[in-house]
C-alpha cells in the first residue's frame, strides 16, 4: 500500500509540511525545527524506497487520481529521477539539520517562515524532477523559484535587490519555458511527455516546435546560470542566508539541468536534438565560455561565498558543454556530475556557512588560522576542494575522467582544454584559502594572543556533523562509482 | 495585409509581451518593472486562449483512440480546445503569486532606502 503510493507521497509530505509548519510555530516555535527535519526523513525514506523500486522492477508510473494519461498527472520515475528525488530529499534534509544555529544568528525571529519557505522550495524541486507532465512541471518550478525568492530576500544587506533582479531575470525564464509548452500544445493536444514523444516525431520539420524548442532552451538556460544569462547568480546566493545558500545553490542551477536532459532526450528524441539542430554546438561552445569565463571571475574574487558562486558557474558550464559533446561517454559523464555538483556545492556552501558563523564575514582575508581553529572543518573543506579540483579518489574527478574521455573521443579538444584550465584555476582558489588559513596573518603580537587566536573554537555539532557527512559521501561516492553508473546512471543515459 | 488582420492576436501578443519585456529590462523604476512583468505575463495568457480558438469548420473536443495507433483520432488544429483556459487559470495563480513576492520585496527595500529607483538603492547599498 505505502509501497504503491511512495511517489505521491513524497511530494505530498514535503507539501503537507510546509503548510503544517505555521500553525506548529504558532504553538511552539523550537518544535519546528525537529518538524522539518521529521518531514523530510519521510521524504527521503519514500525517495529510497522509489529508486530501490526503479532498481528492481524498471520505471514506475503512478497516475495521480487514476486518471489515466495523456489527460491525467502522470509521475513518471526512470532511474534519472529516482536518482535526483534522493539527492534533493538527501541534500535538503542535511540543510534542514545544518540550519538550526546559522538561523538563530542570522533570522532569530523569523525561523518559522524560513521552515515553510524551506519545505515549499523542497516540494517544488521534489514535484519539479517526479512529473512526467510539462505544465505540472512549470507549476512547480514557480513554487520552487518564488520560495527561492523569498528565501534570498531574507538575507543580509542587499539581498532584497539581488532577489528582486533574480525574480525578474526568473520570472521571464519560467514565462519561456510556458511559451515553449504552449507551442508545443498548439501542435499536438498533449502535455504529458511520453505522449508527446510519441506525437512530435511526425512534425519535427514544422517551425512551431523549433521556436518551442527555443523558447524551452532559453528558459532553462536563464534558470540553470548558464553564462551569459548568469548574472543573478553571484548577487543572489553570496547574498542569501548561509542556510538558504546551502540549499538552493546546490539544488537549483542541477535541477534545471535536470530538466534540459528531460526536454532534449525524453520529449524530443535524442536525434532531433543532436542531429537535425546544430543547438549541440551552441550547448558546447556555451559550456566552454561558460567553464572559462566562471573560472576567471572566480579569482578575482575576495569574498568566499562569491567565489564559489563563480565556481558554481563554471560546473555549470561542464555540464552543459558534457551534453554539447553528445556522445554516451560525455552525457553520462554531464549525468555523474550533475550528482557529484550536488554533493560538492553543499559541502561548499555548508563550510561558508560555518566561516560565516564563526567569523561574522564571508571575506577570503579574514580566514586567518581557520585550520587551527577549526581543524574538523577544514578537513572537510579539504575532501570538498579536492573534489572541486578532481583528485582521485573523490567523486569529482570520476565525472570529469568521463567528460574528458568523452570529449576527446568526440575530438573536441577545446572543451578538454577549458575543463583542465578550470582544474587548474580550481587549484589556484583553494590554496589561496588554505595558505590563508594555515597561517596567521593577524596575530603577530606577543605569546599570550597568539596561543588565544589559535585555540580550537570547533562548529557547533550541528552544523559540523552535516558537513562531515558531506565530506564523506565525497570519497563514498568516488569509491563506489563503478557500482553507482552500472546500476544507475547507464540506464539514465539516452539511447543515442 | 491580411496575414496581420487575420491573425491579429497572434500580433497583439507579441506587442504586449515586447512592452513588458522593454519594461522590464529598461526601466530603473521597480513597480514600472513589476508592471512589465505582469504585461509579459498576460501576454502569455492571450496566446493560450488564442490558440484555444478556432475559426470556421471547427469540431468539438472528442479525443478517441479511435484507429488504434495510440493516436488522438482528431487532430488538435480542427476542434475548439477548453483546455487552455484551464491551464491560464493556473498560470494566473503563478501570476498573482509572483506580484505578490515582487511587491513584498518592493516594499522591503523601501522602507529601508525610501526610494524605489533602482540606481540609488544600488548607491545606497554601497
Amino acid at each position: 500500500m505505502i509501497m504503491e503510493q511512495a511517489p505521491a507521497l513524497i511530494v505530498i509530505i514535503s507539501l503537507m509540511s510546509a503548510v503544517a509548519t505555521p500553525l506548529i510555530g504558532w504553538l511552539r516555535k523550537d518544535l519546528c525545527y525537529f518538524w522539518v527535519i521529521l518531514a523530510l526523513l519521510g521524504s527521503t525514506c519514500c525517495s529510497v524506497l522509489v529508486l530501490n523500486t526503479v532498481m528492481h522492477e524498471g520505471i514506475i508510473h503512478y497516475h495521480m487520481g487514476g486518471w489515466l494519461p495523456p489527460w491525467g498527472i502522470e509521475y513518471a520515475i526512470d532511474h534519472l529521477n529516482a536518482m535526483m528525488l534522493v539527492l534533493i530529499t538527501g541534500s535538503s534534509l542535511l540543510v534542514a539539520i545544518y540550519s538550526k544555529r546559522s538561523l538563530e544568528a542570522e533570522l532569530s525571529d523569523r525561523t518559522v517562515y524560513f521552515y515553510t519557505l524551506f519545505l515549499l522550495q523542497v516540494t517544488g524541486f521534489l514535484g519539479i524532477v517526479i512529473t512526467g507532465d510539462v505544465f505540472n512541471l512549470y507549476v512547480f518550478l514557480e513554487v520552487a523559484s518564488l520560495s527561492g525568492y523569498a528565501l534570498i530576500a531574507t538575507g543580509e544587506e542587499g539581498a532584497p535587490l539581488a532577489a528582486f533582479r533574480y525574480l525578474i531575470l526568473g520570472t521571464v525564464g519560467a514565462c519561456f519555458y510556458l511559451l515553449g509548452v504552449g507551442y508545443l500544445y498548439m501542435v499536438t493536444g498533449s502535455l504529458n511527455m511520453a505522449d508527446l514523444a510519441e506525437i512530435l516525431p511526425r512534425l519535427y520539420g514544422s517551425k512551431v516546435i523549433l521556436v518551442a524548442f527555443a523558447f524551452f532552451m532559453v528558459g532553462i538556460a536563464l534558470k540553470m546560470a548558464l553564462f551569459p544569462l548568469h548574472m543573478w547568480l553571484p548577487d543572489a546566493y553570496t547574498k542569501a542566508p548561509s542556510a538558504a545558500s546551502a540549499l538552493i545553490a546546490p539544488l537549483m542551477t542541477k535541477v534545471a539541468v535536470y530538466i534540459m536532459l528531460r526536454i532534449m532526450f525524453t520529449v524530443f528524441r535524442p536525434y532531433f536534438s543532436i542531429e537535425l539542430l546544430p543547438v549541440m554546438k551552441i550547448m558546447l561552445y556555451a559550456g566552454i565560455i561558460a567553464i572559462v569565463i566562471g573560472a576567471v571571475m572566480a579569482l578575482a574574487q575576495r569574498d568566499f561565498k562569491r567565489m564559489l558562486c563563480y565556481v558554481v558557474i563554471a560546473e555549470v558550464g561542464y555540464m552543459v558543454g558534457g551534453v554539447g559533446v553528445a556522445n554516451a561517454v560525455a552525457i553520462r559523464g554531464a549525468i555523474l556530475h550533475v550528482m557529484n555538483d550536488v554533493v560538492m556545492t553543499l559541502g561548499l556552501f555548508a563550510v561558508a556557512g560555518i566561516l560565516a558563523y564563526k567569523m561574522k564575514n564571508h571575506e577570503i582575508g579574514a580566514f586567518d588560522n581557520i585550520f587551527r581553529k577549526m581543524p574538523f572543518t577544514m578537513a572537510a573543506f579539504l575532501v570538498v576542494a579536492l573534489s572541486v579540483i578532481g583528485v582521485p579518489p573523490t567523486c569529482g574527478f570520476f565525472s570529469k575522467w568521463y567528460l574528458i574521455q568523452g570529449a576527446v573521443m568526440a575530438g573536441n579538444w577545446t572543451f578538454v582544454a577549458a575543463l583542465l584550465f578550470s582544474s587548474l584555476v580550481n587549484v589556484v582558489l583553494f590554496f589561496r584559502i588554505i595558505e590563508t588559513g594555515y597561517y596567521d596573518f593577524g596575530a603577530s603580537g606577543s605569546g599570550h594572543a597568539h596561543e588565544e587566536g589559535s585555540a580550537v573554537s570547533e562548529a557547533p555539532l550541528s552544523m559540523l556533523i552535516p558537513t562531515v557527512i558531506v565530506a564523506a559521501a565525497i570519497i563514498l561516492i568516488g569509491l563506489y562509482n563503478q557500482s553507482i553508473l552500472v546500476n544507475i546512471i547507464n540506464f539514465a543515459v539516452p539511447k543515442l | 495585409m491580411d496575414f496581420i488582420i487575420a491573425k491579429y492576436n497572434y500580433w497583439i501578443y507579441i506587442i504586449l509581451m515586447m512592452i513588458g519585456f522593454y519594461a522590464m529590462i529598461a526601466k530603473s523604476n521597480l513597480i514600472k518593472k513589476i508592471i512589465g512583468m505582469n504585461i509579459f505575463q498576460t501576454a502569455i495568457i492571450l496566446f493560450f486562449v488564442s490558440i484555444a480558438y478556432k475559426k470556421g469548420g471547427a469540431t468539438l473536443p472528442i479525443l478517441t483512440h479511435a484507429d488504434a495507433h495510440g493516436e488522438h483520432a482528431i487532430q488538435v488544429a480542427q476542434y475548439l480546445n477548453p483546455l487552455p483556459h484551464v491551464l491560464m487559470l493556473t498560470a494566473i495563480v503563478v501570476s498573482i503569486a509572483t506580484l505578490g513576492v515582487a511587491l513584498a520585496i518592493a516594499i522591503m527595500m523601501y522602507r529601508k532606502y525610501h526610494t524605489l529607483e533602482e540606481d540609488e538603492i544600488l548607491k545606497a547599498i554601497k
